[in-house]
């Protein structure tokens, strides 16, 4: 069932990449406003599902060729490794550690470790929900 | 050690019983398993003279020391009297299934293995001090005995009578258990010689009736008293040598063994010696008067012990008296246990010679049916003198050593009536059942030897042509039988090597030694012994009531099926099973709507009544926020989706209303100040609303399924559950918010925050610093959850391909 969707694709093509940013947007800014890694991950999903709408699996693979089960493992990896990186530096399980640095073209920027177990959950929650999208939309 | 070494002694044979049965077939296993019992016999024999001095042999194996658990050994003369018949016996036992069992066809390795096992489990019951110790080994003695019922596991009946002993003695012996850890609770030793010495403190005790009835359902389900008889009867489809070992010598004297260890701690309690009296002597009369229907041979024997059991168990009971009276009484109970205690010997050689005789003519003529035997007297002329031995002394008639004991008991039983305690008349009563019993049992004894061996022969009716026994099998019923005979003509060696002993054991604060003991055995006692008018009396009524047999016999086909004791077990075993069933098939319905209904109940009920029994119930105005126009309308639009849910018939419209109140909730977080959870709420609302949707687009159409069934239908039990639920929630939100006992720790947050994560965001803050723990295992969640997706969906598939169709799958 191929339809003329022409309005529809076109403006996916921009408003994907303004749900893009605003999801990485939302990602960065989750430690100090609203936000963070499940709602931008979600977000990030939500962009996806959108040009899975606009377009088909097949179109979607070839742009986007992730594969969102191994995504989640990373994900999972990255958590699990800030978390129990830690370790290393001998205090407890969890433990995370921050301080400003000066990067050139961002200025003075705070970086912290959790932002690292945040990606996790970002790389997670985007991970699944494509999947189980994936997993009963490509039922057929 | 070496004392403990002796108990286990015989499972370490049994060990290597099933290599020299599978590796050595010229020999008969049973010549090797011979070595046990004698050695062991031989062993016990050594501490005859010191048990005698009273010096008792004491032995510790520890096993768990931090919980007071060790294998105590204490031999004084009363369990060296019983390891002495479980060893001798044991000994003939196995000499006897040598000629017995076949060894070409029987399984002779399973065989000696069980009886192996239970003559250690039974040596560990008579020698044990602790009771753990002596609970662990009379279940082996259960266990052990249930094996050898079932040897010829391919009958029915002897499946059916190894469960039915199993079961009632076993639930005798965790009837036991539970006295022995009343008795610990009581003493906090579970050593029987301390618990002797600490008997004075415990007396009052109201536990301690509690432990005497406990401990004695052990001793009477063992013991086959009434009414826990009926398995013993059953247990006869066993091989006969195990009859004869078990079933009258050693297993069911365990119970006996029981009541006479305990008798100086729980004869102060007058429901003691009553019940074992009084059982006794019902068991006894019971069992003689039940021996006389029987019309198999094992059958009669089988009754026959359950009456002689009773005996022994009443002059048990009549010997705890000697711990309630003062004086001359003394004497004259103290002579109960001595008589009990020469019985108990007595009985074990003449009525393992009887089963032993009766083994011999299932053997030689292919019967037990004593309408079936007749005549066999010039046929087997070793194995009817035998008989005759065995059931005269069983009668009660001289010179055999049943005379003795019989003399004794019926003296004993008239001394209750001399002694100051037997006030109430129902004491009376005794003496005059204990003689009715006693024609009873002269009467079956007759009528076991007369009807097999006298009268005319009916060899056709014999499956096999009958001839005399070989002399292996008659060697060790002739050497029983010729201990009958003697132990008539020199009673008092037993009396003073071995019974005095025992009587010193039970009777421990009448004598402190067996020495002390004046008792003499003697066969006449003059004619002015009232002893001996009674037994004159049994045998000229029990002659002519035999001569009558034929009369009155059809008497017992009179008695109502419907109120025999077997057939109360029957209707109790099949009858738990069928209730159970009936039980769980009511509530156990497979229904999830019935098992979420119970849930829901229990929820409401448990906490309405906790709430209010506990005063748990507060409600107060203080600190409520204003309600503001916004939560108004919030809440009206939330209600409305909700009630919408409930009624609607539409699938569709119940998907849209969950929606509905998704991103009401949303609103809801936002106009509480909660911008995450509002994001969050927002799209995961939408998410599971188009996953929603995606499930019901393909379910099959609600009207085409269940029309005319109205599953959907109003139903008020589950109307006020859900209600009952509700209240139950909202009144403990209600009661919690009236009733905070600490200031939230949010403060803390709120203070640190940027200090010391370096965050702005307190929510994200906590997700993934303070209580990051959570969010690890959350996003380990989500992916559990998608890969059960993939699970489900490509599993599916796959068998989808093999070709199975939807309805197989699901």
């Amino acid at each position: 069932m191929k339809s003329n969707d022409l309005i529809l694709q076109t403006s996916t093509r921009v408003v994907f990449f303004i749900i893009f940013l605003f999801s990485i947007h939302i990602f960065f800014a989750g430690h100090y406003t609203p936000g963070g890694g499940f709602v931008g991950g979600l977000l990030m999903a939500s962009a996806i599902v959108l040009l899975l709408l606009a377009y088909d699996f097949k179109t979607v693979k070839e742009v986007l060729p992730f594969n969102y089960l191994a995504m989640t493992a990373i994900g999972m990896l990255i958590a699990l490794t800030t978390a129990a990186g830690s370790l290393v530096f001998n205090v407890p399980f969890f433990t995370h550690w921050y301080d400003y640095f000066d990067i050139p073209l961002l200025g003075k920027t705070s970086i912290h470790t959790a932002m690292f177990f945040d990606i996790g959950v970002y790389l997670v929650v985007v991970g699944i929900t494509l999947t189980i999208i994936e997993m009963i939309g490509g039922d057929n | 050690m070496l004392l403990f070494m002796a108990i286990v002694l015989p499972i370490l044979f049994a060990i290597f019983i099933p290599l020299a049965y599978r590796s050595i077939k010229s020999i008969h296993t049973g010549w090797f398993v011979l070595l046990a019992p004698v050695l062991l016999f031989l062993f016990y024999l050594r501490f005859l003279s010191p048990v005698q001095q009273g010096e008792a042999q004491l032995a510790r194996v520890s096993w768990v020391p931090s919980l007071d658990f060790y294998f105590d050994i204490h031999i004084d003369g009363l369990s060296l009297l019983f390891s002495l018949l479980i060893t001798g016996i044991g000994s003939l036992v196995v000499l006897y299934s040598i000629f017995y069992l076949d060894k070409t066809k029987e399984k002779l390795g399973n065989f000696y293995v069980y009886l192996l096992l239970f003559m250690s489990a039974m040596l560990g019951v008579v020698q044990f001090d602790h009771t753990l110790a002596l609970y662990f080994f009379w279940e082996l003695t259960s266990i052990s005995s249930f094996l050898l019922i079932a040897y010829w596991y391919k009958r029915d009946a002897s499946r059916f009578g190894a469960l039915k002993s199993m079961m009632i003695t076993v639930s005798g012996g965790l009837m036991m258990l539970v006295g022995f850890l009343t008795l610990y609770v009581l003493t906090g030793t579970y050593s029987i010689r301390e618990t002797i010495a600490q008997v004075d403190t415990i007396v009052t005790e109201p536990l301690f009736t509690v432990a005497v009835v406990l401990v004695l359902l052990g001793a009477f389900t063992k013991s086959a008293q009434f009414p826990f008889y009926i398995w013993l009867p059953d247990a006869m489809e066993a091989p006969t040598p195990v009859s004869a070992y078990l079933h009258s010598a050693t297993m069911v004297k365990a119970g006996l063994y029981l009541v006479a260890r305990f008798t100086p701690v729980f004869a102060y309690s007058e429901v003691w010696v009553w019940l074992v009296t009084g059982i006794g002597l019902l068991t006894l009369f019971w069992g003689s008067l039940f021996a006389v229907k029987q019309t198999d041979l094992k059958g009669i024997l089988a009754f026959s012990t359950v009456s002689q059991l009773g005996l022994i168990m009443s002059l048990l009971g009549l010997g705890g008296f000697a711990y309630l009276v003062t004086g001359d009484a003394v004497e004259t109970f103290t002579f109960a246990t001595f008589a009990a205690i020469f019985h108990l010997f007595n009985h074990a050689t003449f009525k393992g010679s009887l089963f032993m005789v009766a083994g011999i003519v299932d053997h030689e003529t292919g019967t037990r049916d004593i309408r079936k035997l007749g005549g066999l007297m010039g046929l087997m002329p070793v194995t009817f003198t035998i008989a005759m031995i065995g059931s005269l002394s069983m009668a009660g008639l001289p010179p055999f050593n049943g005379f003795l004991s019989k003399e004794m008991f019926l003296e004993a039983v008239l001394g209750l009536l001399h002694a100051d305690i037997s006030t109430m008349t129902v004491a009376y009563l005794v003496p005059i059942v204990a003689w009715v019993a006693s024609v009873f049992t002269f009467i079956y004894s007759i009528y076991f030897v007369w009807y097999t061996f006298m009268g005319s022969r009916k060899e056709e009716q014999l499956p096999k042509v009958p001839h005399e026994a070989p002399i292996g099998m008659l060697i060790s019923p002739a050497i029983l039988g010729s201990l009958v005979i003697l132990v008539f003509f020199i009673p008092n060696v037993i009396g003073d090597w071995l019974v005095k002993p025992a009587t010193a054991a039970i009777q421990s604060t009448a004598f402190t030694s067996a020495a002390d003991i004046e008792f003499y055995i003697k066969a006449w006692h003059g004619w002015t012994s009232p002893a001996l008018w009674m037994t004159v009396g049994v045998v000229v009524v029990g002659f002519l009531l035999y001569k009558v047999l034929p009369k009155w016999q059809p008497i017992y086909s009179k008695w109502p099926e419907r109120f025999t004791l077997n057939r109360g077990y029957d209707s109790l075993m099949d009858g738990s099973l069928t209730w159970n069933r009936a039980l769980s098939d009511r509530f156990m319905t497979g229904s999830i709507r019935d098992y979420l209904v119970y849930m829901f109940a229990g929820m409401a009920i448990l906490g309405i009544t906790t709430l209010f029994t506990q005063g748990g119930f507060a409600i107060t105005t203080e600190g409520l926020a204003p309600i503001r126009l916004f939560e108004i309308v919030l809440t009206i639009i939330l209600v409305g989706s909700v009630m919408a849910i409930l009624i609607t018939w539409s699938r569709l419209t119940a998907v849209i209303a969950l929606g509905g109140v998704g991103y009401t909730v949303a609103l809801f977080y936002v106009i509480f100040k909660a911008p995450d959870l509002a994001l969050t709420q927002l799209v995961i609302e939408t998410i599971s609303v188009a996953l929603f949707l995606t499930a019901f687009y393909h379910l099959p159409k609600l009207d085409k399924h269940y029309k005319g069934k109205e599953d959907n239908r109003f139903r008020l039990g589950n109307f006020l559950i859900s209600v009952a639920v509700g209240l139950t929630v909202t009144l403990i939100g209600i009661s919690a918010y009236a009733q905070r006992q600490m200031t939230s720790i949010s403060e803390y947050y709120k203070e640190t925050v940027y200090t010391e994560a370096g965050g702005g965001n307190i929510v994200n803050v906590i997700l993934v610093d303070y209580r990051g723990f959570d969010t690890l295992f959350e996003i380990g969640v989500l992916m559990i959850a998608s890969i059960g997706i993939i699970s489900m969906i490509t599993l599916r598939l796959q068998k989808k391909k093999k070709g199975a169709t939807v309805d197989e799958i699901e």
